[in-house]
């Protein structure tokens, strides 16, 4: 009854190869745009509950919208292309590590090859950062043209553990800091400086509106039909004219480039001062459950398995208290662990694919709601 | 120069470690072979049958029985919560998840995974429990030929000891038992067994319970040589490049798999280790794994992967 597309005749060939065709999905993504740009800043200086405070956008908002970043970078991996990677952590170090050293300067002194940079303004910085992943993703995405399913999530593991042990051994990367944790520069965009929650807020959100958007588009587009075939069956793919390494190779620099961004964003703007320990294994499987929670294979999806498992360990630490169980930090972990494991199981079964998915198919319901014939 | 003598040590030391690690892909194997899951969980079957084990072992031990009675105690019970998990995985989530592609259930591994470390630590606790099964001291060999002889720590002699005896056992068990023949004709086609009556729902259960035994085994050894504590989830994802390097679906090249990635990791970080800085253990396993990949994609021993459209 809300949801219906009846009456909305495509008049032009533009129209009809929009990327939200429907009326109704075009309102809600404005709306959904303009709480976030306009809503959430105003509620947050005007200290509306729950955005009064720095704990809504700075504890759930920012990493929300990191996280979800970094989810659709696996996804147009592993969703679109079909491509199972574990290694999401160490795309995301590089970007953050790469993009550190970019803004604080490159020195390579080395007799053989030297080349010294200075420090490079913060939005380069990121981007440059994020190529640097784009180019170890490419890679690392060789061996998928020989390997492909779950041997190749193994050689993805390589990476993960591979960049774990550079970044926190080679004391180069984090410019010689004793401890091994580095601090983020300033935020400064173009002389105008990032500082409050809700300043870094709205850099995330001006990042991830922007990827999202040429993700959807990619993913419509040729190179995402190619992905898309390559993930259903490579074999038939290839006897259709569509080159492999081309699609597997593109798939891995674009996620790793979005990751990257995700990784530079998660250390400068969430983070602030961080060690390798931020992007280690724990980071990809986080990633990974985000994008299978929230569907393999849907940009929507990456959002809501990135709102569900980053809210899921709050609400379980939150609910014990409100209703006076006492639980130990150690036990609520716990329970996080099982409660999380239980439902990518149990979501599994019922819903292999996920959130968007249910939101597809809610959407039906809704088109011929309350009379179902 | 380092002498011939710490050479053999080093590598005496890598072979018997990686047994552990072929203890763990050991169990890898047996599942994947018989029901193409890829089971993430081993590792973590490995901690919860270790907890089991050195939990009970305490407690009875600490209510007065006699320690080779506790001992023999605390397998049974560490036994009968790997038949419960083997039980509970293959009821509530392979059987529902059957005919899913193995992406799908490789996930509902992890997913299972992360319950049994979860549930492991919070019923068993989350210390690091030291557990002592077999002598940890060591022997000197050979102080003849090399100075101050050769050192070898007597937990891995029992290690491998162990190993040996578990492959001999699983290899009897597959070759002459009636259950052992069905789970190899499983592993063969699936249909073809169903249709001359064999279960699939039994036989899952019993390749779960197989690989919970062997992850039990596996937690002896390797609970009396670190303590059992919640990094031997991350040891056991080495057994990861184990397989890839032995194969998926073979026994042997889990042992050979394993003795390499073993010996080979030890031997880096003694020669190569100081040049690039130490603590390349971390990343040799699977960085030898990737080069593995790249010459024979499906392993030393694998079969050879054939597709069709």
């Amino acid at each position: 009854m809300f949801y219906r597309e009846t009456g909305q005749f495509k008049t032009s060939y533009a129209a009809d190869m929009a990327i939200f065709p429907i009326r109704q999905d075009r309102i809600a993504l404005w709306a959904v745009l303009a709480f976030a740009f306009i809503g959430v800043p105003l509620l947050a200086s005007f200290q509306v509950w729950p955005f009064g405070g720095e704990y809504m956008l700075r504890a759930i908002l920012i990493p929300f919208l990191i996280l979800s970043l970094a989810a659709i970078g696996l996804n147009i991996l592993t969703g679109y292309c079909g491509q199972l990677s574990l290694g999401s952590g160490a795309f995301m170090a590089i970007g953050a590590y790469s993009a550190y050293k970019f803004s604080t300067g490159v020195h390579i002194p080395l007799e053989i090859f030297s080349i010294s940079i200075p420090p490079l303004p913060m939005l380069p910085s990121i981007l440059l950062g994020a190529l640097m992943s784009c180019l170890v993703g490419i890679l690392f995405g060789i061996p998928s043209l020989r390997i492909k399913g779950l041997y190749l999530a193994v050689a993805t593991l390589a990476a993960q553990f591979f960049f774990d042990w550079v970044f926190s051994r080679v004391k180069w990367f984090t410019n010689y800091t004793p401890s091994g944790s580095v601090a983020a520069p300033e935020l400064n965009f173009f002389g105008f400086v990032v500082n409050s929650p809700v300043e870094r807020y709205l850099l995330c959100l001006v990042f991830v509106t922007l990827f999202a958007l040429m993700a959807k588009n990619l993913v419509r587009g040729s190179i995402g039909r190619q992905w898309m075939a390559i993930r259903d069956m490579d074999i038939a793919a290839e006897l259709m004219g569509i080159r492999p390494l081309y699609a597997k190779l593109t798939a891995f620099a674009v996620s790793s480039f979005v990751m990257g961004v995700a990784g530079a964003l998660w250390a400068f703007v969430y983070l602030g001062a961080w060690e390798p320990l931020a992007f280690n294994i724990d980071r990809s499987f986080q990633i990974l459950f985000m994008v299978i929670i929230g569907g393999l294979g849907s940009i929507l999806g990456s959002f809501l398995g990135a709102a569900f498992i980053l809210i899921l360990p709050i609400l379980l630490d939150q609910v014990p208290q409100a209703l006076g169980v006492p639980l130990t930090v150690e036990t609520v972990s716990h329970l996080v662990f099982i409660v999380t494991g239980a439902l990518i199981c149990w979501l599994l079964i019922v819903e292999p694919h996920g959130f968007a998915r249910l939101w597809s198919t809610a959407k039906e319901k809704l088109r011929l709601w309350p009379y179902p014939y | 120069m380092i002498g011939l003598g710490q050479f053999l040590e080093v590598l005496f030391s890598g072979l018997l470690s990686g047994v552990l690690y072929s203890l763990v892909a050991l169990g890898f194997v047996l599942i994947f072979k018989a029901s193409g899951v890829f089971n993430f969980a081993q590792g973590a079957m490995v901690l919860l049958a270790g907890l089991a084990l050195v939990r009970s072992l305490d407690f009875l031990v600490a209510n007065g029985f006699p320690f080779w009675s506790a001992v023999i105690l605390g397998l049974l019970f560490a036994a009968m919560i790997m038949a419960i998990t083997a039980w509970m995985v293959q009821r509530f989530v392979l059987g529902p998840l059957i005919n899913q592609d193995g992406l799908t259930l490789f996930m509902a591994t992890i997913g299972i995974t992360f319950v049994l470390e979860g549930a492991a630590q919070m019923i068993f606790g989350s210390d690091v429990y030291p557990l002592r099964l077999f002598p940890t001291d060591a022997w000197f060999l050979f102080e003849g030929n090399f100075p101050g002889g050769l050192l070898v720590s007597k937990i891995d002699v029992w290690g491998g000891l162990i190993a040996a005896v578990l492959v001999a056992g699983l290899a009897v068990f597959f070759q002459r038992t009636k259950t052992g023949r069905a789970l190899r004709a499983v592993a063969d086609d699936h249909a073809a067994a169903q249709s001359v009556g064999i279960s699939l729902n039994w036989i899952w259960f019993i390749v779960w319970l197989v690989a919970g035994l062997v992850a039990l085994v596996a937690a002896t050894v390797w609970g009396t040589k670190l303590g059992v504590q919640f990094s031997i989830v991350f040891l056991a994802l080495k057994a990861l490049p184990v397989l890839i390097i032995g194969g998926f679906t073979s026994v042997p090249g889990a042992i050979v798999g394993g003795l390499i990635v073993g010996a080979g990791e030890k031997l880096a970080e003694a020669y190569l280790g100081p040049f690039i800085g130490g603590g390349i253990e971390y990343w040799f396993a699977y960085v030898l794994a990737l080069v593995v990949l790249m010459v024979r994609p499906q392993g030393l021993y694998g079969e050879r992967i054939i597709e069709r459209i």
